[in-house]
């Protein structure tokens, strides 16, 4: 589903991010992307909805070479794509329910009707059901981040990404929201996620890819413990 | 490779059919256009502040507008009375007069044409003159039988009245002719110039509605930056991010429409009284009243339409350079 091959990243001043990555996510897989601040974690997630685009290398999301996907077409590319932020990035002078309901909006393809159901599903399998008409300013920090994940799912999306999603969230929280990811997987959402909480990680026990300056290690969950 | 392989991944979805996709799109806009009126809503002042300056720009072609059409009614009633008249000699006989008059009237320049004996003119003489008594001592009737023409004024003819007079005179049955419509005329040019004035003078404002409703939404666009990127990031188009900009642009220019209506409406009531007391110092029931029918529409056309054009002209140009990062 997801496939990098010897990708770069060489940004203008000379930094590089990326030094000849590859690896290959399967569709349904849940990965853990991990290193330490500046290894490339959000590089690599960066490059799949096309925020970036690599120097070097090519990279296949389901299929496709991102290389070939036009400007114009990269909006339908991130519809396509779950994005899950640390900072949740909701829009604050907008209720939960108006949050969630976004990426159906932009699709264009739902009747109203059909957003109400999709979204009341989406904020149930999160939790939050009761609080759909409540402003997301009046909201915790786990539920943002509950927020953010039920507007990354409600247009069913093939692969799912998130960027340090626990960041800034407590352990029991942060296992919360690992068996919500866990939950997507089993019902064949491909999912990778940037963390550095390797205790966190360690317990999912999942495929792990390290990255280093920019290169990749990979291993595995139990060899990290 | 398939076309369907060239293509980036939603599209190879299942679509909905045309008809659904209709009725979503239909929706999507009437969800944008109700959502951007409410957003507009949580920004009272400075919507009623915009839609002051889109309505008194609006206003002062408008009432310029408002006010010369009334003036060109008044003209119009004016034109009736302008005349030239033909004083034909002793020699013309009745039927001469009478053929001379189906000629003339059969010119394109010319309105209509009435005939006034020289009886007809000496019984019009007494009558209005009150020398009846001294009119009876006379021995023959001074008084010659006269051609009116009325001339064709309305806008669209540019009469030449010299021409006019000059073929006029050159006819052997007229011994003299007097033109009675050269300020009529000068009337009608004024009105020609106030209304290329009023035009340019719209235009003008037209040009500043749209930089008012321009900049409204550049700075709109620049304070959502933020929502900007977000809705970008997660697969939003230019197109779907520009909407509810042009829809808050449509709703400016129909608030700046109503304030100008309103605006126009209140100066007329205003103005109405005085006028009428003037005009009937001239013997003229004149007055300026409201507001027509179609002003009024047009009004209300042409500020969601400034509005409309305003913010197309600018969030194009700004949503495409912000850029989630």
């Amino acid at each position: 589903m997801i496939q990098f091959t010897n990708v770069s990243k060489r940004y203008t001043n000379g930094f590089v991010a990326l030094n000849n990555v590859s690896f290959q996510v399967e569709r349904g897989e849940m990965v853990f992307l991990t290193g330490h601040s500046g290894a490339g974690k959000s590089t690599v997630l960066k490059m799949i909805p096309l925020l970036e685009r690599q120097s070097e290398g090519q990279i296949v999301i389901d299929n496709k070479a991102l290389s070939d996907i036009k400007r114009r077409y990269i909006p339908a590319l991130r519809r396509d794509i779950g994005i899950i932020f640390q900072d949740s990035k909701l829009l604050n002078d907008r209720n939960v329910f108006d949050n969630v309901a976004l990426p159906l909006l932009i699709s264009g393809d739902h009747h109203p009707r059909e957003i109400g159901r999709r979204v009341r599903a989406a904020l149930d399998k999160v939790g939050l059901l009761e609080r759909e008409q409540e402003s997301t300013v009046a909201l915790s920090g786990g539920e943002r981040q509950r927020v953010g994940i039920a507007r990354a799912v409600v247009n069913r999306p093939k692969v799912l990404i998130a960027d340090e999603p626990t960041g800034n969230l407590d352990p029991a929280l942060s296992q919360e929201i690992m068996t919500l990811f866990e939950q997507f997987q089993q019902v064949g959402v491909t999912v990778l996620i940037a963390s550095h909480d390797l205790g966190l990680i360690g317990r999912m026990n999942k495929r792990i890819l390290a990255l280093d300056h920019g290169q990749l290690v990979e291993f595995q969950a139990e060899e990290s413990l | 490779m398939s076309s369907s392989e060239r293509r980036p991944p939603s599209v190879r979805r299942n679509r909905p059919s045309l008809k659904a996709r209709l009725q979503n799109y239909l929706a999507l806009h009437f969800h944008v256009l109700t959502s951007s009126l409410g957003l507009l809503g949580r920004m009272p002042l400075s919507t009623f502040m915009a839609a002051m300056v889109i309505g008194v720009a609006l206003a002062l072609p408008t009432m310029l507008h408002v006010s010369l059409s009334k003036v060109q009614s008044l003209g119009a009633a004016w034109q009736e009375s302008a005349q030239i008249s033909l004083f034909l000699r002793d020699t013309t006989s009745e039927n001469g007069a009478l053929a001379l008059q189906s000629e003339v009237k059969g010119w394109s320049e010319i309105s209509s044409v009435k005939y006034i004996s020289a009886e007809q003119a000496l019984e019009e003489f007494r009558q209005g003159s009150g020398l009846g008594d001294v009119i009876q001592m006379l021995d023959k009737n001074p008084l010659p039988a006269v051609l009116v023409v009325y001339p064709k004024l309305d806008q669209s003819t540019t009469l030449d009245t010299e021409v006019l007079l000059s073929k006029l005179r050159a006819r052997p049955e007229v011994e003299q002719a007097q033109l009675d419509l050269e300020w009529v005329q000068r009337l009608h040019g004024l009105i020609d110039l106030a209304n290329r004035a009023v035009l340019v003078f719209g235009l003008l404002l037209a040009l500043a509605v749209l930089f008012v409703i321009g900049n409204t939404i550049r700075m709109a666009i620049q304070n959502r930056r933020d929502e900007i990127e977000v809705i970008k990031l997660i697969g939003g188009s230019n197109a779907f991010v520009r909407r509810p900009f042009l829809y808050s642009g449509v709703w400016y220019g129909l608030f700046g429409g109503l304030v100008a209506w309103l605006l126009v409406n209140v100066l007329l009531l205003l103005l109405d009284g005085p006028v009428q007391q003037l005009a009937a110092l001239y013997g003229s029931d004149f007055a300026l009243g409201l507001i027509g029918l179609d002003t009024t529409l047009l009004l209300l056309l042409a500020g969601p339409l400034l509005g409309l054009m305003g913010a197309w002209l600018v969030a194009g140009r700004r949503i495409r350079t912000i850029e989630p990062v």
